[in-house]
């Protein structure tokens, strides 16, 4: 095989594992302020580029996608206000399948809103056909859009939770309810920050992605089930793991196009996920004590 | 008690004229409304609604009026199943149109013939038809025949080595089965056949497999958004070489999606989207344009060669119901008795072999020019 082939290869790996990455980080955010896992994580990508796609044809582009983060953070919070926070004492099971059925409601919601066609929100520089060469190799410029905003959101939100009071608040209500609550922090107001701010990092993911994959009412659900895998790959709750998880595991699956017919790549992408979880519970950088995989 | 009197009155004045007036028929429309072949099965849905109405406008077929019960498969098998038992079993219902795709129609094949109920599917794979059933038709014309096409150009443009994606759907593993059966009749080499999955989102992996296997042509057989996906994948690799795809790429939708990445993109299709440029003496010519002028005035967006397989196969049953009533065992040797009958996909003739009925003239070579499709011409 020649240096350009493996080098084409490593780049449609970058390609898909920032696919998967975009997705986990979604995942991380309500996790780190609420300990469960949001399974509405997909729809909110897929309303972000629904909505950007929609308003696009009214306004310049980057504006469009502007509003379609602060639509989709809307919707995240009033998500929280209206289906999250009446529970009172809500277990981890009870959280999981409410937001599975969000999920299954957004979805249906989109599909009456919008319809089941297939849409994409233009290439951000260049076209569908543009190509960059790199040492012999191509990729699609959109890659680099992806991988670059994909770098600033992870170290933004790094800065942000390790740093700001409003994100250590976050990470206390996460630690302890009670105790953060006798601090003086506004837990239930953390929370609906916790949502918005997932809902509004998922929809940047969708309307990055949207040039590639392309975007329809029921594109989160496939979107979700590798972003979770590739959130619990890396461990849950830490951005930069889940982005490093992801880049391993769309490697991983496009190194075994070489040898393997590509329908086994989900295949080799899922032993690998159940090996490291036998190995490693708690993901491959995940904090075995803080790791709270037990409580599923 | 007066009450009583007066709704059973009500009830007898709403009910009684109608039945004594005319018969209503119960068709099944099982179609992948929504989910990922919903560029098949939302036009042929609503194709179905609109070609019934008019029928039952015009006082239905010999005062026989029809009833249409869609229900929406989601292009699962499964659904398609239980939808399908549900329609015979609770609605009785006299033929099922559609489903979409192969998958859900050879999960129904066996279910329809034992419950001698029509089956006259919109699906293209050759499976449906070959081995034969008999109560199951189909409309769309066979998956061979599309191969045969693409190899017929590919010789005149000296294509001698291929490489082959297909998604894992039964049209795609009909398809893969189809090329690879007839690539060495036809002299050419499959060099590389891979399956990808059909929410597949990215696919710059196993194309750059492909490339590198030193092929003149690749060839894509699905009925997804993965079209579009290929078609920009290519172009991004820089993989510059003609792209054949299935009739499964007959929406204008798919060319859309793909944008500048669909130019040049070559298939086999059926004459509905280049009904233009038909000659007006074209036996097709008449069907062809009257649906596609009613389908853009109804529903406001480009018709697909998807609807134009429900028109057929409502245009088939109607036929059916005029010649042999509302008796299942007549009407289905009526479909087999019928000749020369242009539908969008094509002019039918049915036989007691044959319940495809189209023959290899029913499909023309399309290319994608400036975002429209158009007659591709190979002497050129």
């Amino acid at each position: 095989m020649t240096t350009e082939q493996l080098l084409q290869y490593l780049l449609s790996g970058i390609t898909i594992g920032s696919i998967y990455a975009i997705t986990a980080i979604g995942y991380n955010i309500i996790y780190n302020a609420t300990g469960i896992i949001n399974f509405a994580q997909g729809e909110f990508l897929m309303i972000g580029a629904m909505t950007a796609i929609s308003l696009s044809a009214f306004m310049p582009l980057p504006l469009a996608i502007v509003c379609a983060i602060v639509i989709t953070a809307l919707v995240g919070a009033l998500i929280e206000i209206i289906f999250i926070r009446p529970m009172k004492k809500p277990s981890v099971l009870q959280m999981i399948i409410v937001t599975i059925g969000l999920s299954i409601l957004l979805r249906e919601a989109a599909l009456h809103i919008w319809d089941e066609k297939v849409r994409a929100l233009p290439f951000f520089t260049g076209s569908e056909v543009s190509s960059l060469s790199l040492f012999g190799a191509h990729v699609s410029p959109q890659v680099i859009w992806v991988l670059a905003i994909s770098a600033l959101m992870v170290v933004l939100l790094n800065l942000f939770f390790k740093y700001s009071l409003t994100g250590k608040s976050i990470r206390a209500c996460s630690a302890d309810r009670a105790s953060a609550k006798l601090c003086g922090i506004p837990v239930q107001r953390m929370i609906t920050l916790s949502f918005m701010l997932s809902a509004a990092i998922g929809a940047v993911g969708g309307c990055i992605l949207s040039p590639i994959t392309q975007t329809q009412y029921d594109c989160g659900t496939s979107l979700a089930i590798k972003g979770f895998a590739t959130a619990v790959l890396g461990g849950l709750g830490n951005s930069t793991a889940a982005v490093t998880a992801g880049l391993l595991l769309g490697l991983l699956e496009t190194f075994s196009i070489i040898v393997l017919p590509l329908a086994y790549k989900d295949a080799v992408s899922i032993a690998l996920l159940l090996i490291i979880l036998f190995v490693r519970p708690s993901g491959l950088f995940g904090n075995a004590d803080t790791g709270r995989l037990k409580e599923f | 008690m007066r009450l009583f009197a007066l709704l059973m009155a009500a009830m007898l004045a709403g009910t009684l004229p109608l039945s004594a007036q005319t018969k209503t028929l119960k068709i099944g429309a099982l179609f992948a409304v929504t989910g990922s072949a919903s560029f098949l099965g939302a036009p042929e849905a609503k194709t179905a609604e609109m070609f019934v109405e008019q029928i039952n406008a015009k006082g239905g077929i010999n005062g026989v009026k029809l009833q249409l019960i869609v229900k929406d498969s989601k292009g699962s098998p499964e659904a398609a199943i239980s939808f399908a038992k549900q329609l015979i079993e609770e609605e009785k219902v006299f033929a099922i149109i559609g489903p979409s795709t192969t998958g859900e129609t050879m999960a129904i094949k066996n279910l329809c013939e034992g419950a001698k109920v029509l089956l006259i599917s919109c699906a293209a794979g050759e499976t449906i038809v070959n081995p034969l059933a008999k109560y199951v038709f189909k409309t769309p014309q066979k998956d061979s025949q599309a191969a045969q096409w693409i190899f017929n150009t590919m010789k005149t443009l000296g294509i001698k080595k291929v490489g082959v994606v297909c998604s894992n759907t039964g049209f795609g593993m009909g398809g893969k089965a189809q090329l690879e059966k007839l690539a060495p009749e036809n002299g050419i080499e499959i060099a590389l056949c891979e399956t990808y999955d059909k929410e597949a989102t990215d696919l710059t992996g196993v194309l750059t497999k492909i490339k590198a296997a030193n092929v003149q042509a690749v060839i894509n057989w699905s009925i997804e958004p993965a079209q579009s996906i290929v078609a920009k994948n290519m172009k991004q690799l820089t993989f510059n070489v003609p792209l054949f795809q299935s009739h499964g790429f007959g929406n204008i939708r798919y060319v859309e999606a793909a944008g500048a990445a669909a130019e040049g993109i070559l298939f086999p299709c059926g004459r509905l989207l280049v009904a233009d440029a038909l000659a007006a003496d074209h036996p097709q010519k008449a069907v062809l344009s009257s649906y596609k002028k009613d389908y853009e005035a109804k529903y406001k967006e480009a018709a697909s060669t998807f609807g134009g397989h429900a028109y057929d196969a409502i245009l088939i049953l109607s036929k059916a119901i005029e010649k042999g009533g509302a008796d299942k065992e007549k009407a289905r040797e009526a479909i087999e008795g019928l000749k020369n009958l242009p539908g969008t996909g094509g002019v039918f003739s049915f036989s007691a072999e044959d319940h495809n009925g189209l023959a290899l003239d029913a499909f023309e070579m399309l290319t994608v020019k400036n975002g429209k499709f158009i007659l591709y011409n190979a002497k050129k």
